[in-house]
């Protein structure tokens, strides 16, 4: 855990005269660690590493550059969401009631729709099918599911939100701007399923009212152990 | 004189302005190395008052211009949400209460945020009649009517903001703040949209996300809020060409995965109707 609060505080270092707001990021990347047994942040060190020769010789996926690397690290995660939701949808949790199946499978298919979008926009720029691991989730526990599936709902609105200056298309930035809302719409139902009310409490939203923003490498980073293909994001706009 | 030139005037008189606009003073650094212009002609416009008649013909055409737009927008919904929390017996005590006090401090902390990044430059807050002369008489007096209307202002606050991500482009400060909002408001939508639902009757069937035009059980009233949420296309690409988990998208599926944006005009059009004229 040394090594993963060393990270944090590296990832922060810059904020970290801005004690609440700081907090307040770091907090939120406790609660994403959190529903995921702490790893994360582990395991992207020992990515990182990966980041070197391999990668290089191109045995990771390789999002290209420029507004396409944002569209890919888009399409990577709407593929993490769409996997993990069919799993939702496949494997119902004990309990689940006919109000949560309807709104977890409508999640399911705009998060396969938003990945077969940037499947068939980003045509031959496209990266492969990612393959994924749900080994820390537990299908039939209801906290476990809604857990994570928080955890990737305000992760993907925080990636949309911090990657938007990035673009410089418009059009795909206002892809982007269509895309974003519809996540943040999830993150709120899924929130209130776990507790009605929280749809956007003091965990994601500051005192300003606004909601989180991450950069690329720290989205990255939190979804990397979900994620068993290799990735090449060496030319992948960032901050 | 540009952005960084109107940003150092008010940071001299407010230390505290680049905090406040950003965490990160690099970020700042950053926002004037893209070099958002903003030429000193456009700052009278920004003084006078937004929703004349006349400029609800135009658009924003500035950064400064769509931070008044959003400020306008936001007051509208900070005094419609402090109205209605303010009104004894119009919302029931306990969840629904609370959460609509929750998104009036959003709504009333997008208000100071855009003020104070706006400084002297910020436009004053117009006079509201929420009844939209007298369309909406009962919208203090009953909560089914309260509600509805807050889902329409939410939904078309998802979508005004969404409008402008053109003139913000490459903004890191702006576009990431505004940004920051735009999911804000979108989640307070979809909360919005789950207690209409749990109230039954027109809304009874209410999703939290959009489908189609106009799925809102309020009727033709608010139409133009929902315009163009039908729209299937995306980037080129029709969504009900693609295939899902079962078979081809639904236009029902494939217009709630995506939101549309508003024109500032059609927005303005909505808006103008609960202000003074």
């Amino acid at each position: 855990m040394k090594e993963t609060n060393a990270l944090k505080d590296q990832l922060y270092a810059e904020e970290s005269d801005h004690t609440s707001k700081g907090l307040q990021r770091r907090n939120f990347l406790k609660l994403a660690g959190g529903g995921l047994a702490g790893v994360a942040l582990l395991n992207f060190a020992s990515c990182a590493k990966d980041d070197g020769p391999d990668d290089m010789n191109g045995s990771g996926l390789y999002f290209g550059s420029g507004d396409i690397a944002i569209l890919n690290y888009a399409y990577a995660l709407e593929q993490l969401e769409a996997a993990f939701y069919i799993e939702v949808a496949n494997k119902p949790f004990s309990g689940m009631t006919d109000l949560e199946k309807q709104l977890l499978t409508d999640v399911r298919d705009h998060e396969v729709a938003h990945r077969e979008f940037f499947k068939a926009a980003l045509g031959r720029g496209a990266i492969n099918s990612l393959e994924f691991d749900f080994s820390a989730v537990n299908f039939s526990s209801r906290d476990s599911v809604l857990g994570t599936a928080k955890v990737f709902e305000d992760l993907g609105v925080s990636a949309y939100n911090g990657a938007g200056w990035l673009i410089k298309d418009e059009q795909y930035l206002l892809l982007a701007g269509k895309i974003v809302s519809v996540e943040a719409r999830h993150a709120a139902v899924i929130r209130d399923l776990i507790s009605n009310g929280s749809f956007a409490n003091s965990e994601v939203i500051d005192g300003n009212g606004l909601d989180v923003s991450n950069s690329p490498t720290a989205v990255l980073q939190a979804a990397a152990p979900f994620i068993k293909s290799k990735v090449d994001v060496r030319d992948l706009p960032t901050y | 004189m540009n952005l960084q030139n109107i940003f150092e005037s008010i940071s001299q008189v407010d230390p505290e302005f680049n905090e406040r606009i950003s965490p990160r003073r690099q970020a700042i650094r950053n926002m004037f190395n893209i070099g958002q212009k903003v030429s000193l002609a456009a700052l009278p416009f920004a003084l006078s008052a937004l929703f004349n008649k006349a400029y609800g013909q135009s658009a924003p055409t500035d950064v400064n211009g769509v931070l008044n737009y959003a400020l306008t927008l936001e007051y509208l919904e900070a005094e419609y949400y402090t109205l209605g929390s303010n009104r004894v017996g119009l919302i029931p005590s306990g969840a629904a209460a609370e959460a609509i006090r929750t998104i009036r401090d959003h709504e009333i902390a997008h208000v100071e945020f855009l003020k104070g990044v706006l400084g002297s430059n910020a436009v004053a807050k117009p006079n509201f009649d929420f009844t939209a002369g007298g369309a909406f008489a009962n919208v203090f007096s009953d909560y089914d009517t309260f509600l509805a209307l807050a889902q329409a202002f939410e939904d078309t606050g998802v979508r005004a903001y969404k409008g402008q991500a053109g003139i913000l482009k490459g903004n890191r400060v702006v576009l990431t703040a505004a940004l920051q909002i735009h999911s804000v408001e979108a989640r307070h939508a979809a909360h919005v949209r789950s207690m209409r639902r749990a109230r039954g009757g027109a809304a009874a069937n209410q999703k939290p996300w959009i489908t189609g035009a106009n799925d809102s059980g309020i009727g033709a009233a608010v139409d133009p809020v929902y315009a163009g949420e039908d729209n299937l296309e995306q980037g080129g690409v029709n969504i009900t060409t693609l295939t899902g988990v079962s078979g081809r998208f639904t236009p029902a599926i494939a217009t709630q995965s995506f939101d549309e944006p508003l024109t500032a005009p059609a927005v303005l059009d909505i808006a103008t109707l609960f202000i003074e004229a």
